[in-house]
């Protein structure tokens, strides 16, 4: 990180990544393969549009809606495709009080985009990869997640074009909420599989 | 291949850390990057096949030792070189007048037409399911075992399931097999099918009670019990 210093500012000297990512652009930029509004348009995309509030309001929609649950666990993508969030190939994967659904790749880092928006990086580096198919109550636990011995743990790895979201158990004392508040108790950490979903604030 | 990047049920990696309100890119190159490759993708100049297999073909320590868009970065390097897009030597000689101080100029009129053929089409021109391949030679409930396969180039096999029985789960459909359009070989769809594992039969009997594994396995990964 750059600090500056009263009366002075000392730019950092850029990593060596990111004076090799400024000479592929401008390369790319010179043989017309690439503009520096098309470069700024992709990132503004993943930072602003696409991410997991748009899974939250898949997960809200299906505690409100009998129908439409059933709609997503039988064909994800089209259920998924009604808010008009497209992009991949969605299994949705049900937690029950006896069955609890993690998602991985364990290959690389294949994750749910059109609804999740991008990865954070614990999901794509080798400890959580190793880790989740081997033993996966632990990892749980490092989360502060703590399943039953009776609670059927189901790890899934993205290995092919499919890929997975978590629809949360809907919390206790939800009965009666809009869909804009179930949407506010559903964290992306819920739809991977490494957390339940958030208890609604206590009232009165 | 049997690369560092098939981690599954490795040891010695600690704990998963996550970080508190991370940024979708902790520094701006890296958004850059992600750019660049989605852009290049966009474009046919690689597919993501060949992207995931450069990334394995990263040095093992190179790999283990650096964050994830150092591998994104590693892998449009290798694959514009390949492709004969932008070579290695450019790449450098670009970087060393960079680092020197001379700011390469990226101005210019935006090109409606380039910001179309990239930023039109969604993304991702690979074609990842058909409707027609290999007939599918298993059913849901079949047991099945995964090869005990090795190959040299792009796999979607991790180690730790070849040798091992599971049950089919679902069949996902017809997929365009990775293992060869990652080499130029063609799409050559087959079936891909959901397969759950027994956590003890992947890890023996110190596995965790009530724990299975669910992999996407290509028709050609498996045989019939």
């Amino acid at each position: 990180m750059s600090h500056e210093h009263a009366g002075h500012h000392h730019p950092e000297p850029q990593p060596y990544a990111a004076l090799r990512t400024k000479a592929l652009e401008s390369l790319l930029i010179e043989k017309g393969l690439l503009s520096p509004d098309i470069v700024d348009t992709i990132v503004s995309m993943y930072e602003q549009d696409i991410g997991p509030l748009r899974g939250a309001k898949v997960v809200a929609r299906a505690w409100a809606d009998p129908a439409y649950k059933q709609r997503l666990l039988q064909d994800g993508t089209a259920a998924i495709a009604e808010f008009g969030f497209t992009g991949n190939r969605v299994d949705v994967l049900e937690n029950t009080p006896t069955v609890h659904n993690l998602v991985v790749c364990t290959l690389c880092s294949c994750y749910p985009w059109s609804v999740l928006g991008l990865p954070p990086n614990w999901y794509k580096m080798p400890a959580y990869r190793s880790r989740a198919v081997i033993e996966p109550r632990a990892v749980l636990r490092e989360f502060g997640l703590v399943l039953d011995e009776h609670v059927e743990v189901r790890v899934w790895d993205s290995s092919a074009e499919v890929r997975y979201m978590v629809l949360p158990e809907r919390p206790v004392g939800t009965e009666g909420m809009t869909e804009e508040e179930l949407a506010s108790l559903v964290t992306r950490d819920a739809m991977i599989g490494v957390a339940k979903a958030k208890a609604p604030a206590a009232t009165g | 291949m049997n690369g560092v990047h098939d981690l599954g049920g490795m040891h010695g990696f600690g704990p998963v850390c996550p970080e508190e309100d991370e940024p979708t890119f902790h520094e701006a190159w890296e958004g850059r990057v992600f750019a660049i490759i989605r852009a290049a993708r966009a474009q046919g100049l690689f597919n993501v096949d060949e992207f995931r297999h450069a990334i394995e073909r990263m040095e093992p320590a190179h790999y283990l030792a650096t964050g994830y868009y150092e591998h994104w970065l590693a892998s449009a390097e290798t694959n514009l070189a390949e492709k004969g897009i932008v070579s290695r030597d450019e790449l450098e000689r670009q970087t060393a007048l960079i680092r020197g101080g001379v700011d390469a100029p990226a101005t210019g009129q935006a090109d409606p037409e380039l910001r179309g053929r990239i930023l039109g089409g969604g993304g991702n021109p690979d074609v990842l399911w058909h409707a027609q391949g290999a007939p599918a030679r298993f059913a849901v409930g079949d047991a099945v075992v995964a090869r005990n396969l090795h190959p040299a180039g792009h796999t979607r096999l991790p180690r730790y399931v070849r040798g091992k029985r599971g049950i089919i789960h679902k069949l996902h459909g017809i997929a365009t097999f990775l293992d060869t359009n990652a080499h130029g070989l063609g799409q050559q769809p087959r079936a891909v099918y959901s397969v759950r594992f027994a956590g003890r039969d992947l890890w023996g009997d110190s596995a965790a009670h009530g724990h299975c594994v669910f992999l996407d396995l290509w028709d050609s990964y498996l045989d019939p019990t």
